[in-house]
């Protein structure tokens, strides 16, 4: 198929390496119909559904006549649907979305204070990345416009996330998406609020001010479109002024936690990132502190290095003795490093169960003071405890009933 | 010569031929069905005033070696795989052959690699006929286009030794690519610039073939040792610069996976195995090439460790993973039947627990029993499953012939075999209504693994009680096909035509399958 250098347009990936994706060029003519070409790799079983779709979207969109090549490494046909838009919103001024079936599984909400120990960053424009991500049970998952798609590739980029959070199944993993920075990136907005997002992450955030045009937004949206589920913010924080404005940024109207981005922190501050992290030390503490004050989670930076398990542990490790709640994470494998040494170990597990239990039965026999054998319990400390029992019911690694068996074995004892 | 005739709908439900290539086949009757009566076949008396006095049976060329065997045209010429990708002989007995302006020959590899696509030139020119083996690759693309005189025929590892030693193919000529070999014969793969490991594959052909030339890139003084192949077979041997590439005889399939989504499939067939009990002091199993079912044995290995118990011995495919169970004591013994790494080759030479075993000893199905039958877990792949647990091996969702069947089919008489797949690969459901090809009755497959869930054969109460309550993803076969239709969209095809163009023996012998040729729309 031949077409014109000057007026044709493209969108999508091809060529070696690769797969779920596929790429559309695609010509506006005048005269011939439409001329459609595919060449896939699962033409046999799939190439006539191919072309059925590609025809339906072209009446949608009012195209009569057209010459399109499809390259087609096995994209799911959301993939396919995303490129095509994409595809015919480069070649001609159109309003009209095509969206696919929102799943009914994708249809949840979270809670402000839901556990965030892992969220897996993965690249918006590479579908191969997101179809399996759920399986592999992250916290959340982050849907990345900004530093992870180029920028030639934004466009696109917007229609094949927004594809994503109405079609693909992350069973159960919340919903993120990384818009690009504040302004520019309000418009990524009118993509994800609409489509069962429950959290934005606001990149380079640097003061209140941004966030409240990000609510803004969001609330405008909403408004238009009757989206309602609440949509958490993550705002970034990744610079000397973010530090310094921490405080105000996790104050602010649905903020539920803030996230430190180091390699932009170290690039601001003009120093090394290093593996032990003296330099980021005050940017981290002051993220957690004003975390803190504010009510909400704190998030440590991704820890780069994904082959290192051991080295990603002992970050898990110092983050959490930090105060940090969860940290980010670039590959699945990750994942469960981060989540079993941020969850309470069988020690912190094992005090917390005696301090709560001994709260418990100073309740029961009316006295102020609670003791566990001859040291006095602040009530802070109680209240850590209880934490930490939450968490590890929550994380399955208590029963709920956990007071009965401990009550035996003390008995038994 | 007929190609293909007498086409029956055989036990598997599967339409056949009961002629193929002109002589008689038998129909798969079911699992365990065909009882063979007779005798083997035997190769010819040889006498020792026909060889040379002082054993040396050096002559100057391949061509001078095919020409002294007496080839002619028809004859059927074997070669092995035990170079893999890295095979530099099959090719130039094929030139030596086609020089002599030899026509239809048959081909018996006991494997075929992308390295013999250049072979192609040879289908089309009639110098060989057909092909009884694998066609991997481009070959499997160029019979299921029906370009092949013949009708192809597939053959387990294990199979392939059945049909050597009960006559249903006889092998005029063939030739032994060997790392180290003596004047005499004898040969070894153990040793030398293109060591390979072990050379069983070739152990059939050494003491049935009317013909047996040892090929090798590194002569040795008399004796060859240890003689994996007997000289007192070998007719003649031939010296040659290089016989392999050891880079490529040490395939790239032996790493273990880093894809986050193979890693989980084989956490979750590891913890299968744990949680049904299979995992405990003294088992055994087996694990094929693929990254997902190496990673397999670190888990098992892991629970070896932190348990104090050790397996009693794994079956190989070798690697440097095993070979660290056996060093490591997590082990007693390796049975080896194809060497996949250097470090698999240096055990073998070096450890006298890492063992030699050959089709013969694991796989053959007309002996008095094999190794396969008692291991206690095989993990292997597959192209696709059906919802009966039928499973393919050799052709995509297209009807693309495109594999060989390896040990694959011998492998399913092991106490458990489970499969791990992914549920889709690409836009291909990997689950579906019917496979293309049989070459698995599901009555032998018990668990299949796929990310998004896991299937236990209803057969297999015993495993379907063990794993009630389990933290794993159990569900119905038919849950996996729809989970995957409903992500995938319901796949058409394969489109193929009523012309068969290849076969799938079974381990018996009888057929159990039909490739047939695709139609290209």
């Amino acid at each position: 198929m031949e077409f014109n250098v000057l007026t044709a347009v493209t969108a999508g990936n091809k060529g070696k390496g690769v797969r779920s994706d596929c790429h559309v060029t695609l010509e506006l003519t005048s005269a011939g119909g439409k001329e459609i070409a595919i060449e896939s790799k699962v033409q046999v079983m799939y190439g006539d559904d191919i072309r059925r779709q590609a025809v339906e979207m072209l009446d949608y969109f009012k195209i009569e006549h057209v010459k399109m090549l499809i390259e087609d490494s096995g994209a799911l046909p959301y993939v396919l649907a995303a490129r095509i838009e994409a595809a015919v919103k480069m070649a001609k001024s159109e309003t009209i979305e095509y969206l696919c079936p929102l799943l009914p599984e994708n249809i949840y909400h979270t809670s402000r204070d839901k556990n965030r120990f892992s969220r897996l960053y993965l690249p918006g424009n590479t579908p191969s990345l997101a179809i399996n991500a759920g399986i592999h049970k992250p916290d959340g998952i982050i849907l990345d416009l900004e530093d992870a798609v180029a920028p030639a590739r934004k466009f696109e980029a917007k229609f094949l996330v927004r594809n994503t959070l109405r079609s693909i199944d992350f069973y159960g993993a919340e919903r993120m998406v990384r818009i690009n920075q504040v302004p520019a990136g309000l418009s990524d907005l009118d993509f994800v609020v609409p489509h069962q997002v429950n959290l934005i992450l606001v990149p380079k955030c640097e003061s209140a001010e941004q966030i409240r045009l990000v609510n803004e937004k969001i609330s405008e949206i909403k408004a238009r479109t009757g989206a309602s589920q609440p949509i958490w913010l993550m705002p970034i924080i990744e610079s000397a002024m973010g530090v310094l404005k921490a405080l105000e940024i996790a104050q602010s109207e649905n903020v539920v936690a803030l996230a430190i981005g180091l390699e932009d922190y170290t690039a601001d501050l003009g120093v090394k990132r290093t593996q032990e992290g003296t330099e980021s030390f005050f940017a981290r503490s002051m993220v957690v502190n004003a975390c803190k004050a504010a009510g909400i989670q704190a998030i440590d930076s991704v820890y780069s290095d994904v082959a290192n398990m051991e080295g990603l542990k002992d970050n898990v490790l110092r983050s959490k003795a930090l105060g940090f709640d969860g940290m980010g994470c670039i590959h699945p494998r990750q994942i469960r490093v981060i989540h079993e040494n941020f969850a309470p170990d069988a020690d912190e597990i094992e005090k917390a169960k005696k301090i709560v239990n001994a709260f418990i039965e100073a309740g029961e026999k009316g006295l102020g003071v609670v003791s566990l054998g001859t040291k006095m319990i602040d009530q802070p400390v109680v209240k850590r405890a209880q934490k930490v029992i939450d968490l590890a019911v929550n994380l399955g690694k208590l029963p709920t009933g956990w007071r009965e068996e401990f009550l035996a074995n003390q008995f038994a004892k | 010569m007929s190609k293909y005739d007498k086409l029956v709908q055989n036990a598997a439900g599967r339409v056949v031929p009961q002629i193929i290539n002109g002589s008689d086949a038998i129909a798969f009757q079911g699992v365990g069905k065909y009882h063979p009566t007779g005798r083997k076949y035997a190769p010819p008396i040889a006498t020792c005033a026909d060889y040379p006095a002082d054993g040396n049976k050096i002559v100057a060329g391949i061509k001078e070696a095919l020409v002294r065997s007496g080839i002619r045209d028809g004859m059927a010429i074997s070669t092995h795989h035990h170079f893999r990708n890295g095979d530099l002989v099959a090719q130039q007995v094929f030139d030596a052959a086609a020089e002599l302006g030899i026509k239809g020959l048959i081909w018996v590899p006991s494997a075929s690699f992308e390295c013999h696509a250049p072979l192609i030139k040879y289908l089309e020119d009639g110098t060989i006929h057909h092909i009884e083996g694998s066609m991997n690759g481009a070959l499997g693309k160029f019979t299921s286009e029906g370009k092949m005189q013949g009708l192809g025929v597939l053959r387990s590892h294990g199979g392939r030794y059945q049909a050597i030693q009960d006559g249903d193919v006889h092998i005029d000529i063939t030739v032994i690519a060997a790392p180290t070999a003596d004047c005499f014969g004898n040969a070894t793969g153990d040793r030398g610039p293109a060591a390979c490991g072990l050379l069983g594959f070739a152990l059939a052909d050494s003491q049935y073939a009317d013909r047996v030339i040892v090929v090798t890139d590194n002569l040795v003084p008399f004796p060859c040792v240890p003689w994996q192949i007997h000289g007192n077979y070998v007719d003649f041997v031939v010296q040659l610069d290089k016989i392999g590439i050891p880079e490529k005889i040490v395939s790239g399939t032996t790493e273990i996976t880093k894809s986050p989504d193979r890693l989980l499939l084989a956490e979750w067939t590891a913890q299968f195995c744990d949680e049904a009990g299979i995992v405990q002091d003294g088992f055994s199993f087996q694990a094929g090439a693929g990254g997902t079912a190496l990673s397999i044995g670190i888990y098992f290995a892991e629970m070896c460790r932190q348990r104090g118990i050790k397996a009693r011995f794994a079956r190989g495919g070798s690697n440097k993973y095993l070979v660290k169970m056996l060093e490591e004591g997590l082990l007693d013994y390796i049975l080896d039947g194809q060497t996949f790494d250097l470090d698999g080759v240096r055990s073998m030479r070096e450890n006298s627990n890492h063992l030699n075993t050959s089709p013969f000893t694991s796989y053959n199905y007309h002996g008095k029993g094999n190794f396969a039958q008692f291991v206690d877990v095989v993990i292997l792949g597959a192209t696709e499953v059906d919802v009966n647990f039928n499973a393919n091996v050799v052709t995509h969702s297209d009807g693309y012939l495109l594999h060989g069947i390896g040990g694959w089919m011998n492998c399913l008489f092991s106490k458990c075999v489970i499969l791990p797949v992914p549920l889709f690969r690409d836009r291909m459901p990997v689950i579906r209504d019917k496979v293309t090809t049989i070459c698995g009755p599901g009555e032998l497959i018990d668990v299949i693994v796929t990310e998004r869930g896991i299937a236990i054969n209803p057969l297999r109460t015993d495993l379907i009680e063990k794993m009630k309550g389990s933290s794993l993803p159990i569900k119905t076969i038919e849950e996996l096909k729809h989970e995957a239709e409903k992500i995938c969209g319901k796949p058409a095809g394969p489109y193929v035509t009523d012309e068969p163009v290849a076969v799938i023996k079974w381990v018996d012998g009888t057929v159990i399958d039909t490739v047939w040729r695709v139609d290209k729309r």
